[in-house]
């Protein structure tokens, strides 16, 4: 199943860019990003659908060093050879590296969290050596620092720190239908009372809860929920499915819409694993309150669109 | 029609028509290794080079590729030419000593000796497989991969291809390694299909990783039978 899910994901990839030319390289682009490396089959596919000879693609594939027909391992690290780089002692890092993953340049890490290669530039010669992991650049490199940028990557780059960050705030949420808060206190993710949903997909049905803290993506379940799931979504109090008119922009799975209070309304994304969502604001900030006469809040001069007084 | 001036001769010839094909109609000799009629012209062993231009702006060009010119004034085997070309054969002895194709070529232009390291390819990267696959046998089940010193000639993932008919054109056009693989046992091979003056086959280890695409290889299967 996972194998015909996989060809006609590569077909769609085709069809969006058969009509460019020189049309290959972005498919082949496009199905990297998706599964990390080339697959065998993918480039099949890509060699029916564009009606070329499998060895033309092969040919692609193999001269251009971005691309990969090995599985990568989760992160992918860049060493800068280039000559800049390399008159910086790149040579040592990129030793370092191979001696701290035991593995050598082009190779993956058992654990396949791992992949190492060497580039010949980065585009960044000034501030060599560089090294390039999951796109975040390193820059004047030290043998010394490799350490410390492996266990950076493996805590993850992107991963914000929701106590911290200034984009994550709590927001409060209702159910749109009956009203009732959704939040419960009893139950906390990342220190503050989660959102509970009632959740059904396939023949499980359980409870579900998300961090209230908007930024954050974690979240608990009874069942866990297979990736890439789309969830059918209810009110833990009216039993009301909580489905709103739209589609996710990124899957098109249908949007689970929430009331925040103070008005306004968010959308999340059914699907497990896609992060889209819509916080729609139009009538929560204090111009649109209808209580904004009687209000004695302080309000910052923009405005406010979730306000305490409603808790 | 265009009319241009070959060692001096003149003669008028067709728009499009190349300065090989312009020499080889005047009877002009040009060696060539990576060029076969009925195929795309490459321009990728540089045997074919000519010296065009006058007095002191000259260039060399490969005459297989280049087209005609209206006034062009060319040279086929000015000293300059010759130069270069017996430096060319050299570097395709360097890396292919044991080609009968070669060695021809080099005893035509008296290259006796060649000054680099020896090496003993079993592929020069010609191409005239890949077309003929491509060109002749519409089948395009082998072609050039990787880059630079990495660069090879087979099939995708090195498996047997679908689209190979096992024609054997890509062996038959092959310089360095036509016929070279006339047996399947290597140490009773009296490999004589290539009229290499010694056997290559017999001294890799790995017998199947010459340069056949053809599995089962049929030369072999008539040996066996």
């Amino acid at each position: 199943m996972k194998e015909s899910r996989l060809s006609s994901d590569t077909e769609e990839i085709v069809h969006k860019h058969d009509h460019e030319l020189g049309g290959v390289i972005a498919m082949l682009e496009e199905i990297q990003s998706q599964h990390s490396y080339l697959p065998e089959s993918a480039l099949k596919t890509v060699a029916t659908e564009t009606g070329r000879s499998l060895v033309e693609i092969y040919g692609v594939a193999t001269f251009y060093r971005y691309f990969s027909l090995k599985p990568r391992g989760e992160h992918l690290i860049s060493v800068c050879l280039g000559t800049a780089c390399h008159v910086r002692q790149g040579t040592m890092i990129a030793k370092e590296l191979e001696d701290q993953l035991g593995i050598r340049a082009g190779e993956t890490t058992p654990d396949q969290q791992f992949s190492l290669e060497t580039v010949n530039c980065l585009g960044a010669c000034a501030r060599g050596p560089i090294v390039l992991v999951d796109g975040h650049y390193f820059s004047n490199v030290k043998k010394t620092q490799v350490s410390q940028i492996l266990k950076k990557t493996l805590k993850g780059l992107d991963a914000i720190d929701v106590t911290k960050d200034p984009r994550v705030f709590p927001v409060k949420l209702r159910c749109p239908h009956c009203n009732h808060s959704l939040l419960d206190p009893n139950y906390l993710i990342d220190n503050h009372p989660t959102v509970r949903l009632t959740i059904s997909f396939g023949e499980k049905h359980g409870w579900m809860r998300l961090s209230s803290l908007y930024g954050s993506y974690n979240i608990k379940s009874e069942y866990e929920i297979p990736l890439d799931t789309i969830v059918d979504t209810f009110c833990p109090h009216c039993h009301a499915e909580l489905v709103g008119a739209s589609a996710c922009a990124l899957c098109n799975a249908p949007m689970v819409p929430m009331a925040i209070y103070g008005g306004g309304l968010i959308q999340i994304c059914s699907r497990r694993g896609c992060k889209s969502h819509i916080m729609d604001l139009a009538n929560s900030i204090c111009v649109n309150c209808d209580n904004r006469h009687t209000c004695k809040l302080i309000k910052p001069e923009k405005g406010v669109w979730y306000c305490e007084e409603y808790v | 029609m265009i009319t241009l001036k070959i060692n001096g001769l003149e003669t008028t010839v067709e728009e499009g028509t190349t300065i090989l094909e312009a020499a080889k109609f005047l009877g002009f000799p040009i060696p060539t290794l990576c060029h076969m009629e009925g195929l795309r012209s490459y321009g990728a062993c540089r045997l074919c080079i000519v010296e065009i231009g006058e007095g002191t702006k000259t260039k060399i060009v490969s005459s297989c590729t280049y087209p005609v010119e209206e006034g062009l004034h060319v040279r086929t085997s000015s000293s300059r030419v010759m130069r270069a070309r017996k430096m060319i054969i050299e570097l395709l002895l360097a890396s292919s000593p044991q080609s009968k194709t070669i060695q021809d070529i080099a005893s035509e232009f008296n290259v006796k000796q060649q000054r680099f390291r020896q090496e003993h390819e079993d592929c020069i990267l010609c191409g005239l497989c890949v077309r003929m696959c491509e060109e002749q046998m519409v089948a395009k089940a082998i072609g050039f991969r990787g880059r630079g010193e990495n660069r090879s000639i087979g099939t995708p993932f090195d498996k047997q291809s679908e689209k190979c008919r096992l024609c054997g054109g890509c062996m038959y056009v092959c310089p360095v390694c036509s016929l070279r693989c006339t047996y399947t046992e290597p140490d009773k091979a009296i490999c004589g299909g290539c009229g290499n003056h010694y056997v290559p086959c017999i001294e890799k280890e790995q017998f199947d990783d010459l340069m056949c695409y053809m599995e089962p290889c049929v030369e072999c299967e008539i040996s066996n039978d």
